[in-house]
């Protein structure tokens, strides 16, 4: 009997040692899948914006279609945007919602990404301010958006994603920027949303550090 | 448990520890690089998927974290 509750309370205490280590793994394991697909989709999109230009060109999903820095998150600080939010398309990194306005074209350019696990890319999205700068490169340009406002809703809140948030079906004029993630960290009760606004457009060659 | 395995590993004193922390390392990896990569996209607990699915239309995007 002794022997049995001993065996018992073993097992307990290596559960317990395993869920930590799982706890451990998906806040910080998971980075280095999204760092290998990070860097294999950079040096594709990289690969696509030397070749010239094709009329025809698909946006598949999965594949990058842009580029995200923002300033305030440090000078490192650069995801390749993927087209999709499933939850495949998020573990490579930043997703665009299909769908919604592409970088710099009138109407809402809307993006998701972890805010935990998976590198978390929206980490500290919290600490993005009005007026700051988040940049969007893509084949020719660099979009510059600045951020406008914040605003934490429910999971269920589509309408940020609408042309013009908080109004669907109304007609878009202006070329807008919405980034959604989780709120509070480390979980999913809400989501943090991040508006900006388009300011201005540069020529991406001279606007990047990298060709 | 442990006691038991313990006892039946091969060596003495420190070369048995060192055995014992070679088992331990191996676990912990079965369970990094092969357990835990399957096991975590079927948790999902930080993304809050599975609920927007439920009350969204199903042609609108979920919002994961």
């Amino acid at each position: 009997m002794r022997v049995l509750i001993r065996g018992f309370g073993e097992l307990c205490i290596t559960a317990g040692l395993v869920v930590l280590l799982f706890v451990t793994y998906t806040l910080w394991g998971t980075g280095r899948y999204t760092r290998a697909q990070q860097e294999q989709l950079s040096d594709q999109l990289q690969r696509t914006w030397r070749q010239p230009q094709v009329t025809t060109e698909k946006i598949t999903l999965g594949s990058g279609i842009a580029q995200i820095r923002i300033p305030r998150f440090g000078k490192k600080y650069r995801y390749v945007v993927v087209e999709g939010v499933d939850l495949s398309d998020l573990r490579k990194g930043p997703g665009h919602y299909p769908g919604t306005a592409l970088p710099g074209q009138v109407g809402n350019f809307v993006v998701s990404g972890h805010r935990t696990t998976y590198s978390a890319p929206f980490n500290r999205a919290a600490e993005l301010r009005s007026g700051d700068e988040i940049l969007i490169d893509t084949r020719d340009k660099q979009y510059v958006y600045e951020v406008t406002s914040r605003r934490v809703v429910q999971p269920t809140a589509m309408e940020v994603t609408a042309p013009v948030p908080f109004h669907p079906g109304r007609k878009p004029e202006r070329r807008l920027l919405t980034i959604t993630t989780c709120h509070p960290k480390y979980s999913a009760a809400q989501r943090l949303i991040i508006f900006g606004e388009l300011v201005r457009e540069l020529p991406r060659a001279t606007a990047t550090d990298q060709g | 448990m442990y006691a038991w395995i313990w006892r039946r590993l091969p060596g003495h004193g420190p070369q048995r520890a060192l055995v014992a922390l070679g088992l331990i390392l191996a676990a912990v990896a079965i369970l990094w690089y092969v357990i835990f990569p399957w096991l975590e996209p079927k948790l999902q607990f930080d993304r809050g998927v599975v609920e927007n699915g439920v009350t969204a239309p199903p042609s609108s995007p979920s919002v994961p974290g």
